[in-house]
């Protein structure tokens, strides 16, 4: 096509970024999968046949609650240093946020072991059993999915392969751990507010 | 363009280039479809292994009409049937269906919005082994199943493998998990298909191609990228649910404990009625292109076309439970989820209209896109008045589970995706492999197919208010069914040649096919303005477009469309 002919006014064509539209996507097609577990948990809520119940076993996890959702404000202020070029506080930040999500999985797999080994509740106990393990583990795995991605970042930053033209790159991975957050915001409304009334 | 209208009789056109003979050996060929990552080849490898399925799955319905010809017909065993009906649904939607709209999708948006390839091509190669596998994992099932239990073959729960059939005490050995981890799998393709599909119509449009100019094939799949990436999540999940309940003893769906088998069929069915809308609009999207070309007008109301698609997608997602009357919901869920289910044909009404509108003082053009596009027309009429039939509750518990509701969703599936999928490879074939589909041979396969097609499954109405219900392997004589299989297996004995006529024009033409230049059709999408086949890198300067129709704009400078736009 000769550009003389079809010489148009548009000359700023700005396109949105890949990555962002990409990570949206994802988020979207994530939070599917999540509603489905959560709806499961709000269906089977207060049938279960036998014990134990979640009023009996379940505790507010008020710690790791802390823990989880400080780490989406460190992650911000890590990211905040990164833009200023700061690489000594954004690893601070960024190890911080590492630390606590970290924490959280712990907190996770020691809840876990409380529960199967002391109350006797595994995924084939009871409906809630099922519920429980399957929402709380999906969300956990998310967790680790996100430690994964958060380290690579330290990582790569720590070897030197980590330039200014990667800042969205890291961007993206923080909107993934906010997104991860905002997941523990209805689960633990839903699991530890909600259904230990059952 | 203009070098192909000039006519020399001595001048031969050179043979075209095409995808998979740059090597020269076999193991060339192979190694190029296993490495590549450009999105025409992998669209065609998608189509093509989308038709290998397609006969496998027909096959297998050939022979259900085969057992279904005589009452109490010793020909399949119940077993055997049970398999061949759930392999045969579960094959010609995710493994037939699937495939085929992506495979288009995949080979033509990069194109048709002006750009090189799609967004994320390494992520393009693995969305397709990944549906290619787990395609062979279903059909494997036949080997794998029966496991240490030594019980069972490949999977005979129904393609909607409703709980508690699917329960260990039911389904023993393996075949229930092939099914399961094969869905699973193609679904992760599925979803890394689509999200490469909306961010390369996003983020990758050549200049001046507005959201607004995008060919409304383009738009229609935006929408089916989104309905998929949010309907396809639930039935993930249920099968991981049931995955769960397997091999881990979980009571999702184990009723003894508390579980319950409604849940899984809202779950399916989440998945399940917008998994409808996500294989029919791309039937719509081949439509979109075809009809305006061969009536010579462009689309009349493109920006109604995107609207009734939207609300298309966004009301599918609330119709699910018109599966379910039959279970016993409250009036209240009856009724909302028979209007909602009425209403959508409101949308779909508007496109037909706006089909017709377009069409309406054009110059038709019979040629075999539009032939199957026009046929298209009306039997996704029939379809869906069928459709807004089974909506009025009393009426679906009287037919719910019958031969109905067979002829109802074959209508649809056949008579509306089947064509336009033949509409747009009668098409399209030309630009991918640079010569035309023979045209004779091609009436030859519309004229068998459709008059096969209508005497299959439109006896199906009839047996279905007989009381005829699906899924059974035989039944007795003297309730007035026989005549009506009869005709319906008479009919697939007339499909068969039909598709032979296809398969064997495809690979003629291949070779013999008369040459086709850039632009046989006269079209308006930038598709047409390069070589057939294309180069790997689609465009040698990426094009600007200021219209909906940039190649109208190209031929006709005197009177172009953005100066009315």
């Amino acid at each position: 096509m000769s550009s003389a002919e079809l010489t148009n006014t548009d000359s700023d064509w700005k396109l949105p970024s890949q990555r962002k539209v990409g990570m949206i996507c994802l988020i979207l097609t994530e939070s599917a999968l999540f509603t489905i577990f959560v709806v499961a948990y709000v269906w089977y809520m207060g049938k279960s046949l036998n014990g134990p119940f979640p009023k009996e076993v379940l505790h507010i996890p008020w710690l790791a609650s802390i823990a989880l959702f400080g780490s989406s404000f460190t992650v911000t202020i890590a990211e905040k240093f990164l833009h200023k070029g700061n690489r000594a506080l954004f690893h601070v930040w960024w190890l911080v946020t590492i630390a606590l999500g970290a924490y959280f999985v712990y907190f996770t797999g020691a809840e876990w072991y409380h529960l199967i080994y002391k109350e006797n509740l595994t995924i084939s106990t009871n409906v809630f059993g099922s519920t429980f393990y399957s929402l709380v583990g999906l969300h956990a795995s998310h967790v680790i999915v996100g430690l994964i991605l958060l380290s690579i970042v330290v990582i790569s930053s720590f070897r030197g392969k980590l330039d200014p033209g990667h800042s969205e790159h890291v961007e993206m991975i923080a909107w993934y751990w906010h997104f991860v957050d905002a997941i523990w915001v209805v689960v633990l409304t839903l699991v530890y507010f909600i259904s230990v009334n059952y | 363009m203009a070098s192909d209208t000039i006519v020399d009789p001595d001048f031969k056109v050179p043979a075209p280039e095409r995808v998979g003979e740059e090597g020269k050996t076999w193991s060339h060929v192979i190694q190029n479809l296993v490495f590549t990552v450009d999105h025409k080849k992998l669209g065609l490898m998608y189509i093509g292994s989308g038709l290998l399925f397609f006969v496998v799955a027909g096959i297998m319905a050939t022979f259900i009409r085969i057992q279904l010809f005589f009452p109490r017909s010793t020909f399949l065993d119940p077993d055997v049937f049970n398999r061949f009906f759930t392999m045969h649904g579960t094959a010609m939607v995710f493994l037939v269906g699937m495939p085929m709209i992506f495979g288009f999708a995949n080979y033509l948006i990069p194109i048709m919005i002006g750009t090189r390839d799609m967004a994320y091509p390494r992520l393009n190669a693995f969305g397709f082994w990944v549906f290619f596998f787990s395609g062979l994992l279903l059909y494997f099932s036949y080997f794998g199943a029966p496991g240490l239990y030594n019980a069972g073959s490949a999977p005979d729960v129904g393609w909607f493998a409703y709980s508690p059939l699917t329960a260990k005490a039911f389904s023993r050995g393996h075949s229930t998990d092939y099914w399961t981890l094969a869905i699973l799998l193609g679904g992760i393709g599925s979803l890394a298909t689509s999200i490469n599909i909306l961010v390369t119509t996003f983020c990758l449009r050549c200049k001046g191609m507005t959201l607004g100019r995008m060919p409304l094939f383009v738009w229609l799949f935006v929408v089916v990228a989104f309905l998929v990436i949010i309907a396809l999540p639930p039935l993930s999940a249920c099968q991981i649910m049931l995955t769960l309940d397997r091999y881990l003893g979980a009571k999702f769906f184990d009723t003894q404990a508390g579980g319950d088998a409604v849940l899984w069929q809202h779950f399916f069915w989440i998945f399940g009625h917008p998994e409808v809308y996500i294989l029919i609009l791309p039937g719509f999207a081949i439509a979109n292109e075809v009809i305006p070309v061969f009536s010579r007008k462009p689309i009349f109301g493109y920006p109604i076309m995107v609207a009734a698609t939207v609300m298309i997608a966004f009301i599918s997602l609330g119709v699910w439970a018109h599966h379910m009357f039959a279970v016993g919901m409250t009036s209240l869920g009856n009724t909302f989820f028979a209007i909602s289910t009425m209403v959508i044909a409101v949308p779909t009404g508007i496109k037909i209209f706006n089909w017709l509108g377009t069409m309406w003082g054009g110059k038709l053009h019979f040629d075999l896109p539009m032939v199957f596009c026009l046929a298209f027309l009306f039997q996704f009429l029939i379809a869906g008045l069928t459709g807004v039939m089974l909506a009025v509750v009393p009426f679906d518990w009287q037919l719910t589970d019958s031969y109905f509701v067979v002829a109802h969703f074959h209508y649809v599936l056949i008579g509306a995706l089947l064509y336009t999928l033949f509409a747009g490879i009668y098409y399209w074939y030309p630009k991918a492999f640079g010569r035309m589909l023979d045209r004779k041979l091609g009436f030859w396969h519309f004229w068998l197919f459709t008059i096969g097609f209508h005497l299959t499954f439109f006896p199906q109405h009839i047996s279905g208010f007989l009381g005829m219900p699906r899924r059974i392997f035989t039944y007795e004589a003297g309730r007035g069914w026989e005549i009506w299989n009869q005709l319906s297996t008479i009919g697939v004995i007339i499909q068969i040649p039909g598709i032979l006529f296809f398969v064997y024009n495809l690979i003629y033409s291949y070779y013999k096919g008369e040459v086709a230049g850039d632009d046989p059709w006269d079209a308006w999408t930038l598709e047409w303005a390069t070589t057939s086949p294309p180069p790997e890198y689609n465009f040698e300067k990426l094009p600007e477009v200021r219209s909906r129709r940039p190649l109208w704009d190209l031929k006709h400078p005197d009177d172009p469309d953005w100066k009315f736009e």
